[in-house]
């Protein structure tokens, strides 16, 4: 059943692995057309707060509605999900067994059943967009991965979704390939797409997101403006994150 | 060597027909149930896991001569009665099928989980993921070590010798006992199996080397 609200809307989610509790009673409202930040120390359950949000990672406990379905139902189709909220990975994940302009016109023909020729028109100007068009028949393997990132984005677009996740895309790459992906990105967000991002780039947090999320320990524990935030962080917590990341710069 | 040959000439070619046949029917089922097994081994469903498991624990650790005798003697006490040829073939695919089942499973996993997942997030099903993305993967590292199992196969066919199946081993060991000619016998019947494992032999490594 759909119901109307929030694009992403977490109500008290609990998820475990195992003993570990990784999500601590998460309730967080994401509205359409929000691009939202999540930083936080490593391994303090960003993935896993993002995986969640396509159903990649069941929860436990809780209730995730998104895009108008419950995740935690069991009979959600979670598919329908899928076909509005797409991802994009570290380690890009583009299918090794076919071409560039394969990878993108893939699912919108066996999910979306759209016909081929506009697939390919589609494709082609995303293609063009990311600026790898002259790539359309190379292989995965064939690619840097800034070019790789380049393509799963647009490989994500093609499907026209509402939303779209990304886990750290810009952490695997060179640093001179990350401004080209980060460019990518802005275009996104302005083609008023929701996003959620988990980042390390502060400066994509700071001037392309609205929102920003603190995460530790399996806790929001900000959740703001983010050019307040970067300003004066609330929690020690923050604090000491930032004072750690500037420091390495 | 040579009158042993033309003198046994049928009894040869009736073994080695057999034994072709044997062969060809144990590697269509042994395919069929080794992916089949593979598959529920690595879908999200606990209860297949469990049940492909089971099945493939039992078959890789039970020797083949066992198995066999299982068909061509028990079952017949309690059910129907089997030819010696039957019950080898079924052994013998049944045997094949957990080994073919393992290796297809590890093929899978060697995919890795990321392609799995950029799939899903894209919107596939399971289903369309496996066929479209995975599974094509999956092939390539497959056939060379599938290739093996067949020439394996084939020479487990020879399985069939000790419940009077008829193949090239049983064969021989009839034109062995009633010619005294053991050595001539065993070389002649040595390479009528390599004529049929050189070749498919040779074929897969040129099939590796295809898909490398
Ligand atoms: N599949 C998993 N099985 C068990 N533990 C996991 C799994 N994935 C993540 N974890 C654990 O959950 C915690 C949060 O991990 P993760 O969400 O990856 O954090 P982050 O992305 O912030 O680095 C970590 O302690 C991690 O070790
Ligand atoms: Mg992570």
């Amino acid at each position: 059943m759909k119901v109307v609200s929030s694009i992403i809307e977490f109500k008290h989610v609990n998820k475990y692995y195992g003993k570990l509790h990784a999500l601590k009673d998460i309730n967080l409202k994401i509205e359409e057309g929000q691009v939202v930040s999540i930083i936080g120390p490593s391994g303090s359950g960003k993935s896993t707060l993002i995986r969640t949000m396509n159903g990649l990672e069941p929860i436990n406990s809780g209730q995730l509605i998104v895009t108008g379905y419950d995740l935690a139902n069991r009979k959600t189709n979670i598919n329908k999900i899928r076909k509005n909220v797409g991802m994009v990975f570290q380690h890009f994940n583009l299918y090794n067994n076919h071409t560039v302009l394969e990878n993108i016109t893939l699912a919108p023909k066996i999910v979306l059943k759209r016909p081929d020729a506009e697939n390919k028109k589609i494709a082609m100007e995303l293609l063009e967009r990311v600026g790898m068009a002259d790539k359309a028949d190379s292989y995965p393997r064939q690619l840097s991965g800034g070019q790789e990132q380049r393509v799963a984005i647009a490989r994500s677009l093609a499907m026209r979704p509402k939303v779209i996740l990304f886990d750290e895309p810009t952490s695997a790459l060179d640093p001179e390939m990350i401004q080209d992906v980060l460019d990518i990105m802005k275009y996104v967000a302005d083609q008023g797409i929701t996003m959620v991002v988990v980042t390390h780039e502060m400066g994509f947090a700071r001037k392309v997101s609205n929102r920003l999320i603190f995460f530790d320990q399996g806790h929001i524990l900000e959740d703001r403006d983010p050019v307040e935030f970067f300003k004066h962080p609330d929690t020690d917590r923050a604090r000491q994150f930032l004072s750690k990341i500037i420091s390495k710069d | 060597m040579w009158q042993i040959l033309t003198g046994y000439w049928s009894e040869f070619i009736t073994g080695f027909g057999n034994t072709i046949l044997c062969s060809l029917i144990a590697m269509f089922f042994s395919l069929i149930l080794g992916v089949f097994f593979a598959l529920l081994e690595v879908a999200p469903p606990k209860i297949g896991r469990a049940i492909a498991h089971i099945y493939i624990e039992i078959f890789c650790n039970i020797p083949l001569l066992v198995i066999t005798m299982i068909f061509y003697l028990i079952i017949p006490q309690f059910w129907v009665k089997v030819s010696g040829f039957t019950a080898g073939t079924i052994g013998l695919a049944l045997y094949t099928s957990a080994f073919i089942a393992e290796t297809v499973r590890s093929g899978i996993n060697s995919v890795g989980d990321g392609q799995m997942e950029g799939a899903l997030s894209n919107g596939m099903t399971y289903v369309q993921a496996m066929r479209y993305v995975i599974l094509p993967q999956a092939i390539r590292i497959v056939i060379p070590p599938l290739g093996n199992q067949m020439i394996t196969l084939i020479k487990n066919s020879s399985v069939l010798a000790f419940v009077a199946g008829f193949d090239l081993m049983y064969q021989g060991d009839i034109v062995a006992f009633s010619s005294f000619q053991t050595i001539e016998t065993y070389v002649i019947v040595g390479v009528f199996y390599l004529g049929l494992t050189l070749p498919l032999s040779y074929y897969m490594r040129h099939l590796e080397k295809r898909l490398a």
